[in-house]
């Protein structure tokens, strides 16, 4: 009996899976036949992942809203460059320049998201097509307004970024050279910088929370609801690590590297893992003495090991060891996800969740699902347009008709691939199918070369593999969909 | 002012156009009581509750007359959630539950906790985090407070149905300040021991001071539950007093009781000789909102049979098990030959057409002409109206025309001609359609389910006419399901009443008011302990 329980249950987190599974059985099919070496790979791989990740990241919101997938946020693309083309002609450079950029898309990321939100309201159910084709509308807009409005109707006297008329923007923009050099500057900044600027960011929070405190005459307390306990818990290892960065020189040389060393960062990255989930069952038997751990603390904790044990393989210990992660990039995703989390248990991402499961309950709860839909629909095209922004640094060029084509598409087959459904997404799924699909992405074109004997093939096949994993993955969750169906009423 | 009554509705009316549906109706409630609302469907409850909450669609359709109160002030709902913020809640007949949400979070759904936050600071209260542990604290006071053991973290998905009613009273007593809940129909979907659980419950909820207005049909829960009650018939009020000085039989009377004579009622003969046209047994029907679970009669040949009861009760199941359109189990024999129910289209097979009751949905081709849908079936089952050409086959255009035109006449169904479109036809045009489709299949046996229903009296009375002139002159079986008790009464030999997806009865067209009403309300007349109520 206990068998055949185990026997169900390990069916069942297969067939849950099983998209994901799947892919990742194609990805090592390719990786197999594409003759690539594990170095190549991963150096592709973590690039990619840097590059795209945050878009993808941006479909979330709008999936728990119940708006489906978003392919409004080639919107949101679109904001960037317009933003982008702008700083670039006031001559901003370097990581200031990037600044303003975002400072410039967020309004118009705003404005679009709203009104893509409004039209979305008035088209519930079909947001998706809605969006596709709203993207495709939008551009006949954008390419109007860089072809002809750009030195058309507003004059633009900076020739260099102009087509020899004068009328229309040149077809790509460089970024990579003075006097607008913003290639990889988000990439580039050295862990040094960011110790340096979190640790006056933390001070400067801290004495913010005690002035605040002292303002308004609370007592100043080390526990409980808004103690310093929590605060603390931040601001005592930053200044270790401040103190240390002057003390210990190894330490020093270190972070003055803008990359982390690939195989340093997965097993950092291992033992964070592993001592974050240590840190939660000490606190479920010991502290908290609940009667059962979460199994999913273990589970994790072997996922952890498994990580920190593959490295130790001489194929991928060479792979990993001559790939550089953009640390600050990585952060960036890593707060975004964080910040998801955090949203989800807020009133307003409580609010997006009830919304997004029945709108007729949360009306009937008082909650304003109009009003919810369009704030989901700003934070997404917003959230896409600052992904937009990661992406053009990492190329350092801007392609000004085609950059923001294919966002959306390639953005909402990662996610699917990942495991993701129309309805229901979560950050797991986001970076599972960012792997997945770019790996494919990557493999594909040599594998299919090898196998088929033509490089050109090679090339159909990842425009293939975009399109195809999509339907795939829409008719396996469909498959599932019936499944479950059948299964409840036999 | 404080005033004794938490709740005062008095001289309402409402009309939709030219149809009134309310008429001065008052009601009052005290608080600590359970008033029962009692009416047959259509009777008015409904809307009476949707002025109560200010349900938009009551301001769209130009308002209501008569005066609201709410503890002797006189209030004008715009939006549910006005009503909501004067401290009148609603458990709703259908779950407004979130099937993936926890106990918790549905019992706060909307209105949940939260602590304030860094960017709560800077960007309002909607960037607070949730507060669990309150959450979760108050959830299970609630929980407690009507006796329900359940671990709150436990999701709604799965749960049972009776549960699901529970939470639902969990999050109504919940909010702050309630001073009047309204608890619609809150016993249908429940099993009897749940149900006597909630009445419990409604009985501890009025011990702390809350109101409550009580809608059901089950007339034995009001007897134990309720204090005083008000009965609606057709938009008017036709008594409001205390429970105690009345009886399940008055009640049954004073909600059914109407003026019968201007339909008459059905010449009484015996069809229990004749051979059984149609005979069922034990039939169960998955029917979503209308599920039978066991059922069982014969119907004579040449006889017209009536199913009535309420909405939500099976009647309408019934029908659909049969002709195969929702899944269902049982034996079904029609004229001594076996149904296979699993198939579509075999109950058209075996000589029995059926009229559904979802004329636009399910009977018509809205988009095609009159002709077409008088014949697509009968094309599809019989290859009538076709003619071979070679291996293919075509319509015979010649004889659909004048079969079409045969039926206009016949059924004088009001149109430009047989081309029209069937969907810019009225109701009862539509209605009259459809019953020339059944009968161009040229049936044993016709089933019709609320002939009637959103259709005007003229077409109304032309449709029942025609019935029994069928029934006379060719000897055609009828089942008529009708949610009109008047209607099945003029027209039917026998009446079955249905009540939770059985047959509570099947009485005579003469059988009084009062027999009638307690068989709506699921008491048999055969049982003597339900005849006299009152609290206990």
């Amino acid at each position: 009996m206990t068998q055949d329980v185990f026997y169900n249950k390990v069916r069942e987190i297969f067939f849950e899976n099983k998209v994901v599974i799947m892919f990742a059985v194609i990805c090592l099919f390719a990786f197999y036949h594409s003759g690539m070496t594990t170095t190549m790979f991963f150096n592709e791989l973590f690039t990619r992942f840097g590059r795209n990740t945050f878009m993808v990241l941006s479909l979330l919101i709008p999936v728990v809203a119940g708006l489906g997938l978003n392919f409004g946020i080639v919107l949101g693309a679109m904001a960037a460059q317009i933003a982008m083309f702008l700083i670039v002609l006031w001559g901003g450079s370097g990581l200031l320049g990037i600044f303003w950029v975002a400072l410039l898309a967020t309004p118009i990321a705003i404005v679009f998201g709203y009104l893509v939100g409004r039209m979305f309201n008035s088209m519930k159910g079909s947001e998706m097509i809605g969006g596709m084709v709203t993207a495709l509308f939008a551009d006949g807009f954008y390419q109007f307004l860089f072809l002809f409005v750009f030195g058309g109707v507003i004059p633009i006297a900076a020739t260099r970024l102009m087509i020899p008329t004068g009328v229309g923007v040149l077809n790509a923009i460089n970024i990579g050279d003075s006097p607008n050099y913003m290639r990889q500057v988000i990439d580039n900044v050295s862990m040094l910088e960011i110790l340096n600027v979190s640790f006056i960011a933390a001070i400067a929070f801290t004495a913010g929370m005690l002035i605040y405190k002292l303002a308004k005459k609370q007592p100043i307390t080390l526990r409980g609801e808004g103690g310093f306990s929590k605060i603390l818990l931040f601001l005592v290892p930053l200044t270790l690590a401040y103190i240390a960065s002057f003390v210990i020189m190894p330490f020093l040389f270190f972070l003055y590297q803008d990359r982390l060393n690939g195989l340093v960062g997965v097993r950092l990255g291992a033992v964070t893992l592993a001592l974050y989930n240590i840190y939660q069952i000490v606190q479920s038997k010991f502290v908290l003495k609940q009667e059962t751990t979460p199994v999913r603390y273990y589970i994790y904790l072997g996922v952890a090991a498994l990580l920190y044990a593959i490295t130790l393989n001489t194929i991928i210990y060479s792979g990993l060891e001559h790939v550089g992660v953009p640390v600050f990039t990585y952060l960036l995703i890593a707060g975004l996800c964080f910040f998801i989390k955090w949203f989800m248990n807020t009133r307003l991402g409580q609010n997006m969740r009830t919304a997004g499961q029945n709108r007729a309950v949360a009306t009937a709860a008082g909650i304003n699902v109009d009003r919810t839909r369009v704030i989901a629909m700003i934070m997404s095209t917003l959230l896409a347009s600052y992904g937009q922004i990661i992406m053009l640094q990492n190329f350092g060029v801007m392609s000004t008709y085609g950059s923001h084509t294919q966002v959306g598409l390639y953005a909402i087959a990662a996610l699917l691939v990942g495991g993701a459904t129309v309805s229901r997404a979560s950050v797991k799924h986001a970076i599972m199918g960012v792997l997945l699909f770019h790996s494919l992405f990557i493999l594909a074109p040599f594998a299919s070369a090898n196998l088929m004997g033509s490089a050109l093939i090679g090339e159909y096949f990842r425009f293939f593999a975009a399109n195809g994993v999509i339907a795939i993955a829409l008719v396996m969750h469909a498959w599932q969909r019936t499944t479950k169906r059948k299964a409840v009423t036999a | 002012m404080q005033s004794e009554y938490v709740l005062e509705l008095s001289n309402i009316r409402k009309a939709y156009g030219e149809n009134v549906v309310l008429n001065g109706v008052s009601l009052a409630v005290k608080p600590g009581e359970i008033h029962a609302l009692l009416g047959e469907n259509g009777a008015g409850k409904s809307t009476l509750m949707n002025i109560l909450f200010g349900m938009t669609m009551i301001h769209e359709t130009g308002g209501y007359e008569g005066t609201v109160k709410i503890s002797g002030e006189e209030v004008s709902f715009t939006s549910p959630n006005d009503a909501l913020s004067a401290g009148i809640g609603m458990v709703h007949q259908e779950f407004m539950l979130i099937p993936g949400f926890t106990i918790t979070e549905n019992i706060k759904l909307g209105r949940e906790d939260t602590l304030p936050t860094v960017l709560s600071h800077l960007f309002g209260k909607s960037l607070e985090r949730l507060d669990h542990a309150k959450m979760d604290s108050d959830a299970r006071k609630s929980l407690d407070a009507i006796g329900m053991g359940i671990e709150e973290h436990t999701r709604i998905m799965g749960l049972p149905v009776g549960y699901m009613q529970f939470v639902e009273i969990a999050r109504e007593i919940d909010k702050l300040g309630i001073k009047l809940l309204v608890f619609d129909e809150p016993t249908a979907v429940l099993t009897e021991s749940e149900a006597s659980q909630l009445l419990d419950v409604m009985k501890s909820i009025a011990d702390k001071g809350i109101a409550i207005i009580f809608i059901s049909h089950r007339l034995s829960e009001i007897m134990t539950a309720a204090h005083g009650m008000t009965v609606l018939r057709d938009g008017e009020l036709v008594a409001t007093k205390p429970v105690v000085e009345t009886s399940v039989t008055e009640i049954a009377e004073l909600m059914v009781g109407r003026s019968i004579d201007n339909l008459g009622i059905a010449q009484e003969e015996t069809f229990a000789g004749k051979p059984v046209a149609l005979s069922i047994r034990d039939l169960h029907v998955d029917m979503p909102g209308e599920a039978v679970r066991g059922v069982t009669f014969d119907v004579h040949e040449g006889e017209i049979f009536g199913i009535g009861g309420m909405a939500g009760q099976g009647k309408v199941g019934v029908a659909n098990g049969i002709s195969g359109l929702f899944p269902a189990d049982g034996s079904v024999e029609v004229f001594g030959e076996r149904l296979d129910l699993l198939k579509l289209g075999d109950a058209l097979d075996k000589g029995l057409a059926f009229v559904s009751e979802d004329r636009r949905g399910v009977g018509l081709l809205l988009e095609e002409s009159i002709a077409h849908n008088i014949m697509f079936r009968v094309m599809a089952t019989r290859q009538d109206f076709l003619s071979s050409f070679g291996f293919a086959k075509l319509l015979d255009a010649g004889k659909m025309n004048k079969h079409a035109q045969d039926m206009v006449e016949l059924l004088d169904i009001r149109c430009h001609g047989y081309r029209q479109k069937v969907g810019t036809l009225s109701g009862g045009n539509q209605q009259k359609v459809c019953l020339a489709a059944a009968l161009t299949m040229k049936p044993r046996l016709l089933i019709v389910s609320e002939p009637t229903r959103g259709i005007d009296i003229g077409a109304k009375e032309l449709i029942l006419n025609y019935l029994t002139k069928l029934r006379k002159e060719e000897g055609l079986t009828v089942i008529m399901i009708s949610s009109e008790l008047a209607e099945l009464r003029s027209l039917c030999d026998r009446v079955a009443i249905v009540s939770d997806g059985k047959i509570v009865s099947i009485l005579s067209p003469n059988a009084s008011d009062a027999e009638y009403g307690l068989a709506m309300s699921a008491i048999a007349p055969a049982d003597p302990d339900n005849e006299k109520g009152g609290v206990q």
